[in-house]
């Protein structure tokens, strides 16, 4: 057993480190406070080989793992949660699918612009009243000659607006077959009858793209069904299963961020005639975020070095999403804490660190829906 | 063009330094390549981008140096060679006559390297380099351009700049206006573990200067803190700037 990254990880990390703080982080706040999503910055991460990390250099990626791209999600996170999940949702929500299912001609087609970082990609399986419950899918795809007709709205899809590829779950058998009637499709930006509805304004990752999806009439060629048909439930929870690697990834990167604000910012603030950091109260608190930290780390390369390996994540990825996700949420409530009022404020970082965190307890299926993976799983076996 | 380009394994320029037995320490310490050999680095992938050729990255230092290596080739370099030298004291000399064995046996037509290292900052080698194996040297260029068999060189001189030319194969030296190195991409870092690292030992060679002691800045002292009424502690600083500080007043 050996818990040290290769060299290559390592020399990796140090990169997208420096790439994070040099060319995220001077705009995060900025970003965060006009909601403005920059494709640039998408771009700049496409130069430097992140859009496809894990695939083949022959499908335009780096050759790499999951575990380099789980680290290049954390350290990107580390200081704008939004870029984060931009690239998690890019490589884990759209590209996998392509790549895990894809003929050679979809891959072609669709995998190296998205490896490259020339397309952004997105992941649509959300509706109004399709969350937690994807088997109730309302977006229908309709078989008529040589083309799928797509009808239905989509909620929540991030990097939409944005992106060109899109990953769409359609119902295509009738609603008594529930989840065995579902398919995945790829759906390119202006196609007929597909448009976008409003923007969604959140309360954190602000700086991401969040839109809704509508489908009227939209017609796809039929070659863009991925997989086969009826196989999009299981695509959907399968895409699912390795996006709570990314969202994991995602948590431990804005936990570090956080706590790395903190940990400065005891050792400076100084009351009572000595730096807060001296205080009991304080160094205990940041022993406790530190452990978790790393505890939700260590799941999380777990669970992205079983992916890499080849063997079933499942069950490590919901563990490792549920216990960042909650580890992200309590950090950063104890860094705003730390920082007092300082904390509260805009002009201090932790306060976005700590809405940004929120989502990673809620998207990639809730944490409730990750104990019920979790359980099941175990009471199978 | 057949490029090498000599690095310096250096301590992080952010990196906090620690004196242990009169010597810095290197627990916990990153190592980077010297930020201006980085320069020297970017310098000849863009030329072999433009036309053609190799990239040779030569170091001289312990087993880590192997990782400064691995960023160059990751940022594009074609191979390393890594002269593996055990004692850290070696003098420039030393040094500038390991290097100098290894690039004759190179035949470059060009040798880049940065103007001066991070850590000592004495800006020796590439000259002596230049010196032993005979060749024209520009320091400190702030832009390069090649043509047939000669280098033109603009560089800087104290307030203005110059421009020279030199004969082919030349010793170069960069500063960090010449170019914005490139972060190694994640391809990049795939290839590298592919690229070759040859190993060869230091020839032999005595130092010829010896660091016999290394001493940090004096630490910051506290600021002067004058309390009192406004018109008291005006009175009281323009003394303490006069006699204390020795400020020149003049009438």
């Amino acid at each position: 057993m050996d818990f040290r990254l290769t060299e290559e990880q390592e020399m990796f990390r140090k990169v997208v480190r420096d790439f994070a703080e040099k060319e995220v982080a001077p705009s995060a706040a900025e970003r965060d406070e006009e909601e403005r999503f920059d494709m640039d910055i998408f771009f700049k991460m496409g130069e430097l080989g992140l859009c496809g990390i894990p695939w083949e250099e022959e499908y335009g990626g780096a050759g790499s793992d999951f575990v380099s791209y789980v680290i290049a999600v954390e350290e990107l996170s580390r200081v704008c949660a939004s870029t984060g999940v931009t690239l998690s949702a890019h490589i884990s929500l759209c590209s996998w699918p392509i790549w895990k299912f894809g003929t050679e001609e979809q891959k072609r087609k669709y995998l190296i612009p998205l490896a490259e970082g020339t397309k952004l990609g997105a992941f649509a399986i959300t509706e109004p009243s399709a969350g937690s419950d994807a088997g109730g899918t309302r977006t229908t795809a309709v078989l008529d000659g040589d083309h799928y007709v797509l009808n239905g709205t989509k909620v929540f899809i991030t990097n939409a607006y944005y992106a060109d590829i899109y990953v769409v779950i359609a119902r295509t058998g009738p609603k008594e077959l529930k989840h065995r009637g579902i398919s995945a499709f790829i759906v390119e930006k202006g196609t007929p009858g597909f448009s976008f509805g409003k923007k969604e304004k959140k309360l954190g990752i602000r700086s991401s793209a969040t839109y809704e999806l509508i489908f009227e009439d939209c017609r796809i060629p039929k070659e863009n069904l991925l997989g086969q048909e009826g196989e999009g439930f299981k695509i959907g929870m399968m895409i699912l299963d390795g996006g709570r690697n990314g969202i994991a990834a995602q948590a431990v990167g804005i936990a570090q961020g956080a706590f790395d604000f903190a940990l400065q910012y005891a050792k400076q603030r100084v009351q009572f005639g000595r730096p807060i950091a001296e205080q009991q109260a304080i160094r205990f608190k940041l022993a406790d975020m530190a452990t978790r930290i790393e505890a939700a780390r260590l799941l999380t390369y777990q669970a992205a070095w079983l992916e890499s390996a080849q063997l079933p994540y499942g069950k490590a990825s919901a563990m490792a999403k549920l216990y960042a996700g909650d580890t992200a949420m309590y950090v950063t409530t104890e860094a705003v804490q730390i920082l007092g009022g300082y904390g509260y404020s805009r002009e201090y970082p932790v306060e976005r660190m700590m809405r940004d965190a929120k989502i990673t307890q809620i998207y990639e299926g809730t944490n409730e829906i990750q104990r019920v993976v979790i359980s099941n799983m175990l009471l199978k076996d | 063009m057949k490029i090498a380009v000599c690095v310096k394994q250096t301590f992080d320029t952010e990196a906090k330094i620690v004196l242990k037995d009169g010597k810095i320490s290197g627990d916990g310490i990153n190592l980077i390549i010297n930020p201006y050999d980085e320069v020297a680095v970017e310098e000849a992938i863009r030329i072999k981008e433009k036309q053609g050729g190799e990239v040779v990255v030569v170091c001289a230092g312990g087993d880590r140096a192997t990782e400064a290596i691995r960023q160059a080739l990751a940022m594009g370099a074609d191979r390393g060679v890594h002269i593996k030298v055990n004692d850290p004291d070696v003098d420039e000399y030393a040094r500038a006559v390991m290097l100098a064995e290894v690039l004759k046996e190179q035949g470059a037509d060009l040798i880049l390297c940065g103007h001066v290292a991070a850590d000592d900052g004495s800006s020796q080698v590439p000259t002596r380099v230049a010196e032993i194996l005979g060749l024209p040297h520009a320091n400190v260029v702030t832009k390069l351009e090649l043509g047939d068999g000669k280098a033109v060189c603009t560089r800087e001189v104290d307030g203005g700049m110059e421009v020279m030319e030199v004969a082919l194969p030349a010793v170069i030296t960069c500063q960090v206006s010449l170019n914005e190195p490139r972060y190694p991409s994640m391809k990049g870092i795939m290839q590298a573990k592919k690229k070759p690292i040859a190993n060869v030992d230091a020839v032999a060679v005595e130092s010829k200067a010896k660091i016999i002691e290394l001493a940090l800045p004096a630490a910051k002292q506290a600021g002067k803190k004058i309390e009192g009424e406004p018109e008291d502690t005006g009175k009281q600083l323009a003394e303490w700037l006069l006699n204390e500080v020795k400020v020149e007043v003049k009438q």
